[in-house]
């Protein structure tokens, strides 16, 4: 028996620790304060860019505490889930108060509660009561949803109200901050981020994810047809442009161009145009100058397979091609490197940058070899997303706003006009509540009178 | 004139309404008021004809684009805003005191977007990432949000000096609106931002989202719109559900609007990047 009283007794412990607002505002400030420190230390960098900036020791101390990935820590992913249960449990603890005043068939009515008010308007009518009542009537339903007139000896009531739902607003808000918890683990739970770069006209049916590097499959493969890049006169980047063609079975089945903030969606599977580049030359047209003879010469190589020289000279592989190259710290932008076996049995190295003609003629060798041509091919680089919790956090969204709205800018107005016998006139008293915006309520309240009484 | 030659007129008018607003506010006259008041409206009508005049030259020069893309073209919005929403409460609450506190942030926002030498003030083309719709729809929100934000601070400002007065003596103070009404209104104002501001992060997230396949991605910018958010939300739970009031609720108004001037100019100061920045 003792058991279960002590059991009972930690749970409504618990419970109330969640349900209370305290507790929010604590948690509202911690996670204002910790989600800083992300900001400032930079998330996600290389460990050995961290040791350098901030030593064994507070390398040390900071990776424990998942300052690094911040966001995805123990610590800060323990602060939301407690926001969230906080959420929940107290909107559960208010909400049968709430429902109770929403969903009434006959919403009551405290005359006293009314009578009681400071900010009640009075003045007398002279007027016959029938017309009173009419206007009254006419005024109230016109301008509340609910109206009901009752009648008592000396005259009558008449009650009136607005809004009831709007009571509702907070709980849609705390709902939709549900709705983006739940989306944003349907999302990391279940999605994968990647990204492949695919050249013009190949086809790929994997991409790398992004967290862990793996090689994620496809079930489909993804052919990149076309991609083009347009520049302003500024030399400012215009637009990246995609033609991306679905593969199943071998099949095309959906070509479309895709630019950036206009991704395609095939299967739950968004491909975002993110980056583009060069793939390196895979054939390059050469010139060939010779010294002795003057003659000039024009020669296609691929990489990595020999030429032979002209004049019987020797043979030249072109090896490699880098995106850029340093010459005595001098450097030369994209560049091919080439060896060139001469027919003596020496062999040297040849830098051939594509910006600089007669590079090679500083070499001073027998021939003067410089790129004329080279084949340039783009290949697009792409996002590879998938989230399948997306929908869930933009209903949230959507939730959340319309609840904030309600919340901030609507309230539940109830009206009382009351009109009674005296003497030989009827003295009226119009007097209003609202749960929220109190002051605008009385406004109306004063408005609402004064419109009555210039009757 | 072009509409920067336009805007740049338009920081000395503001400066001028700033200048009637404080010595009307100072000497207790009522026509520098009714000068500024007016001087503030011109303002407000040529920012806002400012703001058309360069979207139509933008589309002019071929490159046409809503006049929201850069630090300029939002300063001078949020400038607009603020004037407004400030010359709707004027009407409202029939006060001019708070013009003096909320005229100067209008001047110099608007001074440091045409004045700063870092801030260029040319039509620039938008860079691929920019074109949305979604993009349009997030500045104006975020905007309209840290406009009301602005005037809640100023507000918070007066309320805390004039509580240091109780018994009325200072003469700077008496013509202030009353306490309750200078926290009644700071919660309106904050209330009506924090709307703007959640609006404004999520259709920032939903054009993340189109743009680059993640609709929340911790960015610093990003990261400190939503500290401003945490910070305003525990303002509207304090107020609504303990009860604070008065000077505690100017104190973290104060705080939020610290952090919005940080979510907008300092994230910049900060390692890792936003496409919007600059
Ligand atoms: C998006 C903005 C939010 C708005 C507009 C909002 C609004 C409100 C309002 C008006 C109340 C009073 C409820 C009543 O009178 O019954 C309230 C209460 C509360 N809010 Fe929020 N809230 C928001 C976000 C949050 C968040 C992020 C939390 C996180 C934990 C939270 C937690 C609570 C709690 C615990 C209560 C008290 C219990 C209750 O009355 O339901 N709210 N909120």
């Amino acid at each position: 028996m003792k058991k279960e009283n002590e059991s009972a007794d930690f749970f409504s412990r618990l419970w109330n620790f969640f349900a209370s607002i305290r507790l929010t505002v604590v948690l509202l400030l911690s996670l204002a304060v910790t989600s800083m420190v992300g900001t400032f230390i930079p998330q996600n960098q290389s460990p050995a860019a961290y040791f350098h900036e901030y030593g064994e020791f507070f390398y040390k101390i900071l990776s424990v505490l998942n300052i690094f990935d911040m966001y995805h820590s123990w610590w800060f992913q323990l602060l939301l889930l407690m926001l969230t249960i906080n959420v929940i449990i107290c909107s559960l603890n208010r909400f049968s108060t709430t429902w109770k005043i929403v969903f009434v068939k006959i919403p009551p009515f405290s005359v006293a509660k009314f009578r009681s008010l400071s900010t009640k308007e009075e003045f007398t009518s002279k007027r016959p009561i029938k017309e009173l009542k009419k206007k009254c009537e006419d005024i109230a339903s016109k301008k509340f949803s609910y109206c009901r007139v009752e009648q008592t000896d000396k005259g009558f009531f008449i009650f009136a109200e607005k809004g009831r739902w709007t009571r509702l607003g907070v709980y849609a808000v705390h709902f939709s901050i549900i709705l983006l918890l739940i989306g944003a683990l349907t999302g990391s739970i279940f999605g994968f981020e990647g990204f492949v770069n695919i050249p013009e006209g190949e086809t790929v049916n994997s991409i790398e994810l992004r967290k862990t590097g793996q090689i994620h499959n496809l079930d489909f493969g993804i052919r990149c047809d076309d991609f083009s890049v347009s520049f302003y006169e500024t030399g400012a980047p215009k637009e990246f442009r995609s033609t991306l063609s679905i593969i199943e079975d071998g099949k095309s089945v959906l070509k479309e161009d895709i630019i950036v903030n206009d991704p395609l969606r095939y299967k739950g599977i968004n491909l975002f145009q993110s980056s583009y580049g060069m793939l390196p030359p895979e054939k390059i047209t050469l010139n060939i100058v010779s010294r002795e003879t003057g003659m000039a010469y024009k020669k296609t190589a691929k990489i990595g397979q020999p030429i032979e020289i002209p004049e019987g000279m020797g043979t030249l592989v072109i090896k490699d091609y880098r995106d850029s190259f340093n010459y005595k710290s001098l450097s030369l932008g994209e560049t091919f490197i080439g060896i060139l076996n001469k027919k003596d049995g020496n062999s040297i190295n040849i830098i051939l940058p594509l910006h600089f003609d007669s590079f090679d003629k500083m070499r001073k060798g027998d021939f003067i070899f410089s790129v004329t041509e080279y084949d340039n091919r783009h290949y697009t680089g792409l996002q590879v997303t998938s989230d399948p919790g997306v929908l869930v956090v933009y209903s949230g969204f959507i939730v959340m706003i319309i609840g904030c709205f309600g919340t901030f800018f609507m309230s539940h107005q109830r009206l009382c006009i009351e009109i009674a016998k005296s003497g030989n006139n009827y003295k009226v008293i119009v007097a209003g509540t609202a749960n929220k915006n109190k002051l605008g309520m009385q406004a109306r309240v004063k408005r609402l009178s004064q419109n009555l009484a210039r009757l | 004139m072009d509409s920067s030659n336009l805007l740049s007129v338009v920081t000395f008018v503001y400066g001028l309404a700033a200048i009637l607003y404080i010595s009307s506010w100072i000497f207790k006259k009522t026509l520098p008021g009714l000068l500024a008041t007016w001087t503030a409206f011109l303002g407000a009508m040529g920012n806002a004809a400012g703001i058309i005049m360069r979207w139509v030259e933008s589309y002019k020069l071929g490159i046409g684009h809503a006049p929201l893309s850069n630090m300029y073209e939002s300063l001078v919005f949020f400038s607009c805003t603020i004037a407004v929403i400030y010359l709707v409460i004027e009407r409202t609450y029939k006060n001019r005191i708070i013009g003096a506190f909320a005229m100067p942030i209008v001047f110099l926002s608007i001074a440091y977007a045409s004045l700063s030498p870092n801030i260029r003030d040319q039509i620039q083309p938008l860079i691929p990432a920019l074109k949305s719709n979604w993009l349009i729809a997030h500045v104006m929100a975020c905007f309209l949000g840290y406009a009301a934000f602005a005037i809640a601070f100023g507000i918070s400002l007066m309320y805390l000096f004039k509580q240091r007065d109780k018994d009325g003596e200072s003469y700077l103070l008496s013509h202030f609106p009353e306490l309750s009404v200078l926290d009644n209104l700071t919660h309106q104002m904050v209330t009506f931002g924090f709307l703007f501001l959640s609006i404004g992060i999520i259709t920032g997230a939903v054009w993340a989202n189109s743009a680059w396949g993640s609709y929340w991605s911790w960015d610093p910018k990003e990261t400190w719109s939503l500290i401003t958010w945490f910070i305003y939300a525990t303002l509207l739970h304090a107020r609504m559900m303990r009860g604070w009031h008065g000077k505690r609720i100017a104190y973290v108004s104060i705080i939020g609007f610290l952090a919005v001037m940080f979510t907008y100019f300092g994230v910049n100061l900060l390692p890792g990047l936003h496409s919007y920045a600059q």
